[in-house]
């Protein structure tokens, strides 16, 4: 990436100049094990000489005590919803995400813009008002999507940090307990990656193997990336 | 941009820069229609529990972008389009709003927002049977904020925007870029506009003639006991934490 380059109208107001960094993402699925491959891809990264910015989902400090309260009162509307998780993207990608790029870093994005408008999808809000509202967002050098079997996720749930009320779609009033709730609601998760896989060109990564396999399959496009050896076609649209 | 009004109610707004009298006449107009017998209820711009105290927090610590601006500013409108102003409308209640998706259209594109994108994001809104745009010169305007105010605000003043280091200058010129803004929306939306230098008293009998002509024949949600209507959302301390992790 070079000049900056978004998705729609990005921030008219101000010019970012050269973005000599990279911005890599990691998408998919509560439970496919993101974070885990995120700090294994920093330490290799670091370890090959680049610098690394990590950054997820509701982590700006603008909005993540607001979320926070709006997610445990159960009293937000799903435009309302949607609207604090696009201002936290847009607080974090213009104060954090841009100057990490700007200054040469390796920018690792623990989920993107797109995983809000799946869920938000399931919610009713309509899919091209989204879309529309992340022609603020850049678009990345890569989009690696972890794709794993509805099995695997609960495996590791359970025997991690447990189902709970979102990840499970509780509001949607799918099923009337935690498990075949999260089983629905995950399955529609999965429909709506896919769709989304092909309007935005994500790489599938096999996530239903052993955390090193994966990590060693996200290790090759990245390489290629750096290296600047990214054939066309991998590319995000 | 703006869908159709699909409801039973009535939608009112009132727009125009700061310092041209919108409120006062949406609040004379409010107690007159409460007073006709109709069911009324007015909301506010950045007025939603919920959001305020991240609007709050970011205005004092000067951490909003033009862009974060916009979005929690609909963000709030959002919540009380969701929670009170749209299934009000569906109840068939007349809904007063002091300031609408206009002034967002407005402001924001005067901070450097794309005028599109903010159009998009508001889209989910109708548009109201009565927008009255309240006009006068900037220079008025101006004169009656500095006159009655001891200071101004920062965000108030556009001070993000670095057109100035005088806050008066700065306020003057953001205000000037607002009020272009709003005299393109006239056509754009057909906006009702309204000579704000008038008297107060000659400005609410022509806002009076005018929703006159839109109440003709609607009958809406009876309001027995002629009383105001208060929707409020729960309050943001009051929601216990629970099961967000």
């Amino acid at each position: 990436m070079n000049k900056a380059m978004f998705y729609g109208a990005g921030f008219p107001y101000r010019d970012f100049g050269k973005l000599t960094g990279k911005l890599i993402v990691l998408e998919g699925s509560d439970g496919v094990g993101r974070s885990t491959q995120v700090k294994k891809l920093r330490a290799w990264l670091e370890e090959e000489g680049y610098a690394v910015s990590d950054t997820g989902l509701t982590r700006s400090e603008l909005t993540a005590a607001g979320l926070e309260v709006a997610k445990s009162g159960h009293t937000l509307g799903p435009i309302t919803m949607s609207l604090f998780y696009a201002a936290d993207f847009a607080d974090r990608l213009e104060n954090q995400i841009i100057p990490a790029l700007q200054a040469g870093f390796v920018v690792l994005s623990d989920r993107y813009f797109y995983s809000v408008i799946a869920r938000d999808s399931l919610r009713g809000v309509n899919r091209s008002w989204s879309k529309q509202l992340y022609g603020i967002a850049l678009r990345p050098d890569l989009v690696l999507y972890m794709k794993a079997s509805i099995t695997t996720l609960a495996t590791r749930l359970i025997h991690g940090r447990g189902l709970n009320f979102w990840e499970a779609g509780m509001d949607l009033h799918l099923a009337d307990n935690l498990y075949d709730s999260f089983v629905n609601y995950q399955n529609l998760i999965r429909e709506q990656f896919e769709i989304l896989s092909d309007e935005y060109n994500f790489m599938t990564i096999d996530a239903d193997r052993s955390p090193d396999e994966i990590f060693e399959d996200l290790k090759t496009p990245i390489l290629e990336l750096l290296h600047n050896r990214l054939t066309k076609g991998k590319k995000p649209k | 941009m703006l869908r159709k009004n699909d409801t039973t109610g009535k939608l009112i707004v009132v727009e125009g820069i700061d310092g041209s009298g919108k409120s006062t006449q949406i609040d004379l107009l409010y107690k007159w229609l409460l007073r006709a017998g109709y069911s009324v209820y007015f909301s506010e711009w950045n007025s939603s529990a919920l959001v305020k105290s991240t609007t709050k927090a970011a205005k004092k610590a000067k951490t909003f972008t033009p862009t974060t601006f916009s979005i929690l500013h609909c963000t709030d409108f959002a919540d009380r389009w969701e929670n009170s102003i749209y299934p009000l409308l569906k109840a068939g209640v007349i809904v007063l709003a002091d300031r609408y998706a206009f002034t967002a259209f407005a402001r924001d594109v005067a901070r450097g927002v794309d005028p599109e994108w903010v159009r998009n994001m508001y889209s989910f809104a109708i548009m109201p049977d009565a927008a009255l745009y309240f006009r006068v010169p900037l220079d008025i305007a101006v004169e009656r904020i500095t006159s009655a105010r001891a200071s101004l605000k920062y965000y108030e003043a556009g001070m993000d925007l670095g057109l100035s280091e005088n806050i008066n200058q700065s306020f003057e010129l953001f205000q000037g870029r607002i009020l272009n803004e709003y005299d393109k929306m006239v056509d754009e939306f057909g906006l009702t506009m309204i000579d704000g230098t008038k008297s107060v008293k000659e400005q609410q009998k022509k806002v009076r003639s005018i929703i006159k002509k839109i109440l003709v024949g609607f009958e809406g949600l009876p309001n027995p006991n002629h009383m105001p209507i208060s929707v409020t959302n729960i309050q943001a301390a009051k929601s216990k934490k629970g099961d967000s992790k």
